[in-house]
């Protein structure tokens, strides 16, 4: 047999690997490069990903492309990579703290299936930070933070992973001597794997709890839990799946421009609030009162105010038109004002109280208002709405203040309508305008 | 010359995907949520990829991710977003990772109010990760304006390998108004330099003088790079040797201190013989053209500078205005934290007065005429 074409995929350059005597990392570092070998992968191709911990000080030693950022987001820059380059193979080293911090990456890779491996270097402490208990420590652990035994349940990493989707998970100790394999086999699969490898911290938890090889295996049998595959349930990775979903995806058509071909009789910046109730279609209205406003040759502007539900409460929009661009988009004293239900008068009647005699404001007919100086026009809701709908309310009063105000031609908030709403709704929208645009004319 | 009823929000989107954006991580929060939105639908038929994350943290670490693969990244949060982003930001610098951070701000702190305006970030994005080395940040007064700078914020996160933000405000950014955006004119895009193929021995942060920002080799691409969180010497290792770190620190610093004139970018309306200026950005720049058209129309001699850039602080511009003057007033939609900047650089006789506003609602024309004392 011809030796392998890479020998190893780590480098001596920066001197030996910098753990403690015995330490668990050692090993699970050196079975990783001889997963590597036995991969013969490309090193351009792979990455390998660590984060704070002492098993973050592996990277570096490793001959790929390697990356070491913060405390336990090592998934998510793994998760970074592979997302944006999905042929390469994404290996994170990571500890338990890492593991407890990271928490959330933890269960959404495995979840998501996003196609990277994670090894962890479970060694049940903080190695790092001077032997603080972790997510991992078991119950009755002595740690520098449970100096008198561990309170807390320990977490099986592999229950989790599992518990949340993992396809691939495989429970190692730190003395398997098939470590390498377990690994190789690991990375490659095409979709998220994960092997808890169970390793001695001798700085910290071993002199600490007398936990040796002995003891460390001992707890297999007291948890009850077995080393080997946990879980092997393939399903598709999620880049794949995305390329597949995305395939047939076509991005959004532009929007059409608005060419001005009406007049309008604005000299000024004209503001125009329209109050009424969720679902009363106030915002898509508005929107296309401004963009008939648009039409006739006006900048325009518009801000909305709903609450976080749909269907229920007020719905408020805020419209500028002028004919220069509209600085400031605020309205103090509007011109006109649309007042369409209780819920939108509830909303805004400090500003209907509030209105100067230079406003008109037009309100639905059974709506009992405060005492305002604005000029009251009366909307007849029930003629309004006879042809078009309850729903086409609001458009029927934008096209009664058109007719009313001489603001823009009606015909400038039909053109809207047939431009940016699509044919079922135009009808309705259509017949709308026409009736708000007749009840003025019939008075 | 056609316009179009367009969302600050889907301005900004466009203009990313204009940019070269292919990458996009984020998490919903009001009034944010639009670009994610938008980009769900516009980047990935073009390849691009959109993720909405578990959490802003893995949002930023995404789009690290992605960035150091050689994609162009974007996020888009509000203030509480920005909190959680903190720690990767400093991550981003240490990298000199290429990245577009967008903060539609509302009122703060926490929850604040969340659908609406604040500029309550604006200090927060300076020394917004420990170390406070700098960053770059534009603030967009207008949808057209928003068009062009997040154009131009990917070109300055491209060509100093920075993360930079785009200030934006729930005023602007969940508003919409008529805007022609295919007329705004816009720079030459700019891609980051990538270093040409090297079998080994390549360095990461290699750099002659402090202030050149180094070639870009892509994680997973020909030559083989790393990256380390940690302080590092220029081949990406970590380092523990106070020189090395502290040429390092000076590089961080230096690539953007020393073009901070070409990242400098304001919009002068000076008035001859005006004893006062007026200093604003973002959408309280609109309220400020209104106040001072009313202060000359009423025969007062104002003069208006606006500045899209907020940092590095346009000190050189922000000088000049300032000769000769009496008074410069300062109105923002927070509780006056640029007008620091403009004191410490008044010269000595000059009066720095604040027009400040955090209730949600825009400062007026009339608030800013009235209480900038420019009647």
């Amino acid at each position: 047999m011809s030796a392998p074409a890479i020998a190893s995929y780590m480098t001596d350059r920066i001197g030996p690997l910098p753990f403690c005597p015995g330490c668990g990392h050692t090993t699970l570092t050196h079975a990783l490069d001889k997963a590597l070998v036995k991969l013969q992968l490309d090193p351009r191709r792979v990455v390998v990903v660590t984060d704070i911990g002492c098993i973050g000080l592996s990277d570096r030693y490793f001959t790929t492309h390697a990356f070491h950022g913060l405390h336990g987001r090592s998934i998510t820059y793994a998760c970074g990579l592979k997302l944006a380059r999905p042929e390469l193979k994404v290996i994170t080293l990571m500890g338990d703290g890492a593991a407890g911090i990271g928490g959330a990456h933890f269960l959404n890779v495995a979840r998501r299936n996003i196609g990277i491996t994670l090894l962890v270097g479970n060694n049940f402490n903080y190695g790092m930070t001077g032997g603080q208990h972790s997510v991992t420590t078991p119950e009755e652990g002595l740690t520098s933070s449970t100096p008198a035994g561990n309170p807390e349940a320990p977490m099986d990493l592999c229950a989790t992973a599992a518990a949340a989707g993992a396809p691939w998970v495989w429970r190692a100790t730190m003395f398997d001597p098939d470590l390498p394999d377990v690994l190789a086999d690991a990375i490659a699969q095409p979709g998220f794997a994960m092997v808890d490898v169970w390793e001695l911290c001798t700085a910290y938890y071993m002199p600490r709890n007398q936990f040796k090889k002995k003891e460390l295996l001992e707890m297999f049998g007291a948890h009850g839990l077995t080393t080997g595959k946990v879980v092997d349930r393939p399903r598709p990775e999620y880049t794949a799946r995305l390329r597949e979903v995305l395939a047939s995806a076509k991005p959004p058509r532009p929007s059409p421009g608005i060419e001005p071909r009406f007049p309008h009789a604005v000299s000024r910046q004209t503001g125009i609030v329209i109050a009424g109730s969720a679902g009363q279609k106030i915002k898509s209205s508005a929107a296309l009162f401004a963009q008939a406003g648009m039409f006739a040759g006006l900048h325009a502007t518009q801000k909305d105010d709903y609450p976080i539900t749909v269907q229920t409460g007020h719905s408020v929009a805020e419209v500028n038109l002028s004919p220069e661009r509209v600085d400031y988009t605020g309205i103090e004293r509007p011109d006109f004002f649309v007042l369409l239900s209780e819920d939108g008068l509830r909303r805004t009647r400090d500003t209907v109280a509030a209105l100067p005699a230079t406003s008109t404001l037009y309100a639905v007919d059974d709506l009992e208002l405060p005492p305002t100086a604005a000029r009251v026009r009366r909307l007849p809701s029930r003629e309004l709405t006879k042809d078009a709908g309850r729903l086409s309310l609001c458009t029927a009063a934008l096209a009664f203040l058109l007719a009313d105000s001489g603001l823009y031609p009606v015909a400038a908030l039909r053109a809207a309508i047939s431009a940016f709403t699509s044919p079922k709704i135009a009808e309705a929208s259509l017949k709308a305008a026409a009736a708000g645009a007749a009840a003025v004319h019939r008075e | 010359m056609a316009f179009e009823f367009v969302e600050g929000n889907e301005a900004i989107a466009r203009a990313a995907v204009r940019a070269g954006c292919d990458f996009f991580a984020g998490y919903p929060i009001t009034p944010a949520s639009s670009i994610l939105h938008y980009l769900n639908e516009d980047l990935p038929p073009r390849g691009g990829v959109v993720i909405q994350a578990e959490d802003e943290i893995a949002s930023m670490g995404f789009c690290i991710g992605a960035a150091m693969a050689g994609r162009k990244a974007m996020t888009a949060t509000s203030g509480p977003g920005i909190s959680l982003y903190s720690e990767n930001i400093g991550l981003a610098v240490m990298g000199e990772t290429p990245l577009v951070i967008v903060n539609v701000q509302r009122q703060g702190p926490a929850t604040g109010s969340a659908t609406r305006g604040a500029d309550g970030d604006v200090q927060f994005t300076r020394w917004v990760t420990s170390g406070g080395l700098p960053v770059i940040a534009l603030a967009p007064a207008t949808v057209e304006d928003a068009y062009l700078l997040t154009f131009v914020a990917f070109n300055f996160a491209e060509k100093f390998r920075t993360p930079v933000f785009l200030l934006s405000n729930a005023e602007l950014g969940i508003a919409r108004e008529s805007a022609d955006l295919d007329a705004v004119p816009l720079p030459p895009r700019f891609d980051r330099v990538k270093a040409p193929p090297a079998a080994e021995g390549f360095r990461p942060h290699q750099f002659d003088n402090p202030a050149d920002v180094p070639a870009f080799a892509d994680f997973g691409g020909d030559t083989i790079t790393r990256f380390t969180t940690s302080m590092h010497d220029k081949d990406g290792f970590l380092t523990s040797r106070p020189a090395v770190i502290q040429e390092m620190v000076d590089h961080f610093a230096a690539k953007i201190d020393a073009a901070a004139d070409e990242i400098a970018l304001v919009k002068e309306d000076l008035q001859d013989g005006a004893d006062t200026l007026v200093v604003s950005y973002g959408v309280t720049s609109r309220s400020v053209a209104v106040a001072v058209r009313e202060a000359r129309r009423r025969g007062r001699k104002v003069s208006s500078l606006v500045l899209q850039t907020l940092w590095p602080c346009p000190e050189k511009a922000l000088r000049a205005a300032m000769r000769g003057l009496k008074r410069v007033v300062v109105p923002e939609m927070n509780m006056g934290q640029y007008r620091q900047e403009v004191e410490r650089l008044a010269p000595d006789g000059v009066e720095v007065e604040g027009v400040c506003k955090m209730d949600t609602t825009l400062l007026s024309p009339d608030e800013i005429l009235r209480k900038g004392g420019l009647l």
